[in-house]
């Protein structure tokens, strides 16, 4: 499955904004117990026609329980589920407008791949020359078209996933579910099916939830990721709002990589806050975090979290660093290629963490081990984390 | 694979280890077979051995050629000719398969009960299909006697304690003795290549079975049973092919109209001590079974190759 067009970046969507908006999904206060085990606990969340929705969290936290939640495999032991204004919760899955696509695939082994995408339309009673129409579009949509007589066992990993994929797009679902499903396939094919994901669910204008692990992968694909954590949400928003304001050191952890200092607010004002670093030297000059305090006042214990590609790397000190600035000495070195990160050790202990891209080769590294370097940054880096 | 061969490894130790099995084979199995063989080309006799002519290895080759004049087919046109031998094999083929037909009925949802059994629940539950090998079969048979006479266990629940009936069932001595006899006794031989089946058989393909419209129902017979079906076959020839020949349980719990070609067999090798008819028919039997044993071995390669 090639690109075939690169789609109009929906540039305006954002319903979630729109507080006259219909949501499609609608969780009301759901929580689901497995005897003292709580899975997903006192979760509201609503999911927009033709979102593409990310579950985000480590294996554990609920999200896959969500989603079978949604695609009635679970019934939540409290709270109600609605689907385009109807309660869903007690409904059996063969009842629900809502498919699935299987982290293991699920193909059925005893039948062509042919069948396997007929059938949920044979389930439906359609007629058997809408079902050959039907399934032959899928096959081309998934351009599997020359493998329909095939068995699943005689495909690639890659080519039942789009089987896969074409089964549970067949029955034009109002919801389609994916659970972790790239996770079989490696990196580069990976990849390169996030995109055509992307493409499909804005050509088909469906409704996507998508669980995964892979925090790359919710921030290509998704329209909005909920970050989840021990049965709760902890943060919903764009990818951009996710990894530029985490909502708590959880999600600033989470998500990519990311310094967190811990500091004590000195003072709070409308946009601006200064901190101390707990742990400073006496000549440390203070931080600075603009805009935004999340709420903190003085005197609070709070985290800064800088991302690494915002910090500098210098082997002096900056001229007119009168703010955001540390220096310490360089512990490790971590080589990617394209950039490297760096782990400067201050004199308290404390490390953090700066990123530079190589724009030389490597042999003409400035920086080294057990340098002594200085980092900064600039006031609208930081974000404090109060949670 | 004689590329993964370890040097000093192969030649002869290779060879003895595929000898002995195939030792084993015509010793125990194809020696007594030529001898039965030998005998059903034979005559009745009345003497010791009650047949004729016997190797004379004495005889030179004039002897060994008057052997060979000696052996015919005879017995073999006696067994088209009284019409007790094909109604006997037939019998056995039609009980063995009905038998085999109610081990699957009765099988399959134990099978399934156990594979959807939770997990820590499964060696037991497998245990406790196992558990009757651990008794003698000829007593397991012995002890439905106690429970199907007249005045058995049965009739005295269904008569004296739960009243259902006045007069007692007669079910020993009867054919449908001998079903439950075969049932109950070759009941695992079903259960447990069913188990196998449907143990492996992947949980989220039922999901994806109900994700896709199918109501539960419509879920077991689209892809729960087809993908069941080389368990269904194995247990079915594994239940089959013995039945068919079974003595001991038409002997014991069969009536005088329960007939089957073991019990035949029986009477034509002790009662009217016509060791070759007797031969004939066991040669017979043999021919018979081969057709389903093949069909049994096909089938497992075939599992072999798909599983692959």
């Amino acid at each position: 499955m090639s690109i075939r067009r690169t789609p109009q970046p929906q540039r305006d969507y954002a319903p979630w904004a729109d507080p006259s908006a219909v949501p499609l999904v609608r969780f009301e206060n759901v929580t689901k117990r497995f005897g003292d085990f709580v899975a997903v606990d006192d979760l509201s969340l609503d999911i927009y026609r033709r979102e593409f929705f990310a579950l985000l969290g480590p294996s554990g936290c609920g999200k896959t329980t969500l989603l079978r939640m949604l695609a009635g495999f679970e019934t939540p032991s409290e709270g109600r589920i609605l689907l385009d204004g109807e309660d869903v919760s007690r409904l059996p899955p063969y009842r629900r407008p809502v498919n699935m696509m299987f982290q293991s695939y699920a193909l059925f082994p005893h039948m062509t791949v042919a069948a396997n995408i007929a059938f949920g339309l044979r389930q439906d009673g359609m007629p058997k020359p809408e079902i050959k129409a039907r399934v032959d579009e899928m096959l081309e949509l998934v351009q599997l078209a020359p493998f329909a007589h095939r068995k699943p066992h005689q495909l690639s990993g890659g080519q039942r996933q789009r089987v896969a994929l074409a089964r549970s797009l067949a029955k034009k679902p109002k919801l389609l579910l994916l659970d972790e499903p790239l996770g079989a396939l490696d990196k580069k094919l990976r990849e390169k099916t996030q995109f055509e994901l992307m493409d499909l669910q804005y050509e088909l204008g469906l409704t996507f939830v998508i669980v995964t692990h892979d925090q790359e992968e919710a921030m290509t694909v998704s329209d909005r990721i909920g970050v989840m954590n021990q049965g709760k949400l902890i943060q919903v928003a764009p990818p951009g709002e996710i990894y530029e304001f985490p909502a708590t050191r959880y999600v600033a952890d989470f998500i990519g990589d990311v310094t967190l200092i811990e500091a004590r607010v000195t003072a709070a004002a409308e946009g601006e806050t200064q901190l101390a670093r707990v742990g400073a030297e006496a000549d440390e000059v203070p931080l600075v975090c603009r805009p935004g305090n999340g709420g903190a006042a003085a005197g609070d214990a709070v985290a800064v979290a800088i991302r690494p590609e915002k910090v500098r790397i210098s082997k002096h000190r900056p001229e007119g660093a009168d703010v955001n600035t540390v220096t310490g000495q360089v512990w490790d070195i971590g080589y990617f290629g394209d950039f490297s990160i760096y782990h400067v050790r201050l004199a308290d202990g404390t490390t953090v963490k700066a990123q530079e891209p190589n724009l030389s080769r490597l042999t003409a590294r400035e920086i080294t081990w057990e340098d002594t370097v200085w980092l900064s940054w600039a006031p609208e880096a930081g974000v404090v984390l109060r949670g | 694979m004689a590329g993964a061969q370890a040097p000093g490894t192969g030649g002869w130790g290779r060879i003895a280890l595929i000898l002995a099995p195939y030792l084993w084979l015509l010793v125990f199995f194809l020696a007594p077979f030529a001898i039965v063989l030998k005998i059903s080309l034979s005559d009745l006799a009345i003497a010791m051995p009650p047949y004729e002519p016997v190797l004379d290895v004495f005889g030179g080759l004039a002897g060994i050629g008057d052997f060979l004049r000696a052996l015919d087919f005879e017995n073999y046109v006696w067994l088209t000719q009284d019409s007790l031998y094909w109604r006997s094999y037939l019998s056995s083929v039609q009980i063995a398969a009905v038998s085999t037909l109610l081990a699957l009925l009765v099988g399959y949802p134990m099978a399934y009960g156990m594979a959807r059994a939770p997990r820590a629940c499964r060696p037991t539950l497998l245990m406790l299909v196992i558990l009757p090998f651990w008794t003698s079969f000829l007593i397991r048979v012995y002890a439905w006697i106690g429970i199907l006479k007249n005045e058995g266990l049965l009739n005295l629940l269904l008569v004296d304690i739960l009243g259902v009936t006045d007069t007692p069932l007669t079910i020993l001595n009867t054919t449908t003795a001998v079903y439950i006899g075969i049932v109950y006794s070759y009941l695992p031989f079903m259960v447990l290549p069913l188990y196998a089946a449907l143990e492996k058989l992947d949980e989220s393909l039922i999901e994806a079975a109900l994700d896709l419209g199918c109501t539960p129902f419509r879920a077991f017979w689209q892809v729960t049973f087809p993908l069941s079906l080389p368990g269904v076959l194995a247990g079915c020839f594994l239940v089959f092919i013995p039945a068919v020949g079974e003595f001991v349980i038409p002997d014991l719990l069969g009536g005088s109209d329960t007939l089957m070609i073991g019990t035949t067999l029986w009477t034509e090798f002790f009662g009217n001590r016509d060791w070759p008819v007797s031969s004939a028919v066991a040669i017979l039997l043999l021919l018979i079974l081969v057709v389903p044993i093949v069909f049994f071995q096909r089938l497992q390669d075939r599992n072999r190759e798909a599983g692959a």
